[in-house]
């Protein structure tokens, strides 16, 4: 009986010393595929940076198909990895069902609050990050007209285009915000050529600063925005490149550093619901070499400026989702 | 609404026609030859990645075009091989040519570029760049005729004024060529044309490859005129509005114009004005994108009459029993 129970503490202390050696991170793609130049693509940047400064190795798995959420969920918390980190409101669902399985291991899930005792939900403040650059897209507008196109009509994008609109009049009292949805299915996501008719639409109304929040339209959008000499906002990750000199700035989800936080943070993270504002650098704009000549000093101070008062709370951005309406439009 | 706002909304039909008009008619040599073809969202999809791909790898639009043209073409011979020659179901077929169209065009996409199912942006000669049709500066001056010369005629990519040609070119195939008149014959009574000696099958391949060009022309136009590159599911159903476009202008060539940019005016009229005010009452949007649809159903049911579709249409020709 006493051999027998050594060799049961063997057995157990080598099997977690065996978990412990597997215990690398892992991260899970959504549909788009970890080169989507916007969302899953920042994702995987954060993970990059975390795998060059650590010198550590993590897993990742990208979704072909609705029918592998969970089972990709399994397989990594099966085989060790921790914490697991995936991408996109769609795996909420069954991360409620898979998380309560692996009780050791931690969950991190990016875009929606999944109430479990080892999942951790990350949550942007998009609203206050569109506040921003609506700040900028009134200060660069010389029509006086700006324009929104958002992708599916879900109350996520009408948190963007809320806070695009009050950042647009917090210049300009007088500005029109001209707002678009491209559908009501998800195949708005995926329509660049309603994009552009959209925005030649808003364009003959006199807009000249354009902000998608559309996802794969939002490509069509920034390119008929080039196309005509107007100036567009690109959305999620860093856009400006896509057409240099002709995109104003992007509208950052700092989805890289929630998945560098996780990865860092380790097994055992802490969970509970995580919100990533302007105070955590969770949300942003971009200046970089292809749009510095775009933003100007003055636009860079006032904005800055907005930023920490927004962080200090004297300015307060509404969020539609905390009420489902908006005080401007 | 005034004059300007009038141009644009006509400019924005005429871009949003064009892919409906060339899919229609793809589909009316098809079925006219009594080949259904419910595959042209699928074939128009391949295509649009065929040249978004091979466009972005050349640098020139042309070859993206011909790239289209043969991924079109390729899979209307598998409709026309499991439908003509293994007298398969024909609606079967599409689907199944959708469903693989949907699939491998993002597969293919995401292991040649790994950008997520996408191909990369075309820049410079790998777009069809617009046309500037001669004297357009000049006259623009000219009240109301200069504005429409200059705006709603001039600035298109050449796709688009091949897709108007098509039309008389479609008409005159049809209806004036001895071709032509074999083709109808063939969706009407297939053993009347075998009797003359005339081969059925080959009619009917005939069809479905013509279908295939014009097909792999409207994809094209959809990656390489329209916007910048493929993108998954791009044609967004646009195949099935043309071919309720098709059956709304009961498989005739002129009509197909005419149901194309209606649909295409109702389309630029729900993107421009996305909550319509008519007498106080808001028209939401949603009812604005519904309104080709239900306009087909009303219009079909009460004011062009019953729609005949080809008499062989649909059934695989047996020789003999």
């Amino acid at each position: 009986m006493i051999l027998m129970r050594t060799f049961l503490g063997a057995a157990a202390a080598l099997a977690v010393s065996a978990g412990a050696s597997l215990a690398d991170p892992a991260v899970v793609f959504d549909l788009g595929g970890k080169f989507d130049k916007s969302f899953n693509e920042a994702a995987f940047g954060g993970a990059q940076r975390w795998a060059e400064e650590t010198g550590g190795d993590y897993r990742e798995i990208e979704m072909q198909s609705e029918a592998q959420r969970e089972q990709a969920l399994r397989r990594l918390a099966e085989s060790g990895s921790n914490p697991v980190v995936m991408t996109g409101f769609a795996f909420g669902n069954v991360l409620n069902e898979v998380a309560p399985d692996y009780p050791d291991t931690s969950f991190v899930i990016i875009d929606m609050v999944v109430d479990q005792p080892n999942v951790r939900s990350v949550v942007f403040n998009e609203h206050e990050g569109s506040f921003l650059v609506g700040m900028m897209a009134a200060k660069a507008s010389k029509t006086g007209t700006v324009g929104f196109i958002g992708g599916m009509d879900i109350p996520l994008i009408r948190k963007f285009a809320c806070g695009y609109a009050q950042g647009v009049k917090s210049v300009n009292p007088d500005a029109t915000v001209i707002q678009n949805m491209t559908g009501t299915t998800p195949a708005a996501w995926n329509d660049p050529g309603k994009g552009i008719e959209l925005t030649k639409a808003q364009i003959s109304q006199g807009v000249d600063v354009v902000y998608a929040a559309a996802g794969g339209t939002g490509v069509g959008v920034l390119q008929a925005a080039a196309d005509e000499n107007i100036l567009s906002i690109g959305v999620d990750s860093n856009q400006n490149h896509l057409h240099p000199g002709k995109v104003l700035t992007s509208m950052m989800k700092r989805v890289d550093n929630a998945v560098y936080t996780a990865f860092t943070d380790g097994p055992g993270l802490e969970t509970g619901v995580n919100v990533m504002g302007l105070s955590n650098d969770g949300v942003g704009y971009a200046v970089d070499e292809n749009n510095a000549e775009l933003v100007t000093a003055e636009m860079k101070t006032a904005v800055d400026e907005a930023s920490a008062k927004i962080v200090s709370g004297e300015i307060a951005v509404h969020d539609y989702m905390s009420d489902n309406s908006c005080p401007v439009n | 609404m005034d004059f300007p706002t009038l141009i644009q909304i006509l400019d924005s039909t005429l871009r949003l026609a064009t892919p409906l008009l060339l899919a229609c008619l793809a589909g009316l040599f098809s079925e006219r030859a009594g080949i259904f073809d419910i595959a042209l969202e699928g074939k128009m999809l391949a295509a649009a990645f065929a040249s978004g791909a091979f466009a972005a790898i050349s640098g020139s639009a042309w070859i993206g075009l011909a790239a289209g043209i043969g991924a079109s073409v390729m899979l209307s011979l598998l409709h026309g091989l499991a439908s003509i020659t293994f007298r398969g179901n024909q609606l079967i077929s599409g689907v199944a040519i959708n469903f693989l169209a949907a699939g491998l065009t993002v597969l293919v996409a995401q292991h040649w570029f790994q950008q997520g199912g996408r191909t990369p942006s075309l820049l410079g000669d790998g777009r069809f760049s617009p046309i500037k049709l001669p004297l357009a500066d000049t006259l623009s001056r000219i009240p109301v005729l200069g504005p429409i010369y200059s705006e709603l005629i001039s600035g298109h990519s050449i796709l688009v004024y091949v897709a108007i040609i098509c039309v008389p070119a479609t008409w005159y195939v049809l209806f004036r060529t001895r071709f032509g008149l074999r083709l109808r014959a063939v969706g009407e009574n297939p053993a009347a044309v075998d009797t003359a000696g005339i081969s059925v099958v080959g009619l009917r391949f005939a069809a479905v490859v013509i279908c295939g060009v014009l097909c792999g022309v409207a994809g094209a136009y959809l990656a390489t005129g329209l916007q910048a590159g493929f993108v998954k599911d791009m044609t967004a159903g646009r195949g099935f509005i043309a071919l309720a476009a098709l059956i709304f202008a009961k498989w005739r060539p002129w009509f197909a114009l005419y149901a194309c940019l209606l649909f295409g005016l109702l389309q630029a009229l729900a993107l421009r004005y996305q909550n319509l005010d008519i007498a106080g009452i808001a028209v939401p949007v949603q009812l604005m994108d519904t309104l080709p649809y239900i306009l087909t159903v009303v219009i079909l049911a009460g004011f062009v009459g019953r729609a005949v579709p080809p008499r062989a249409g649909g059934e695989p020709y047996v020789k003999e029993r």
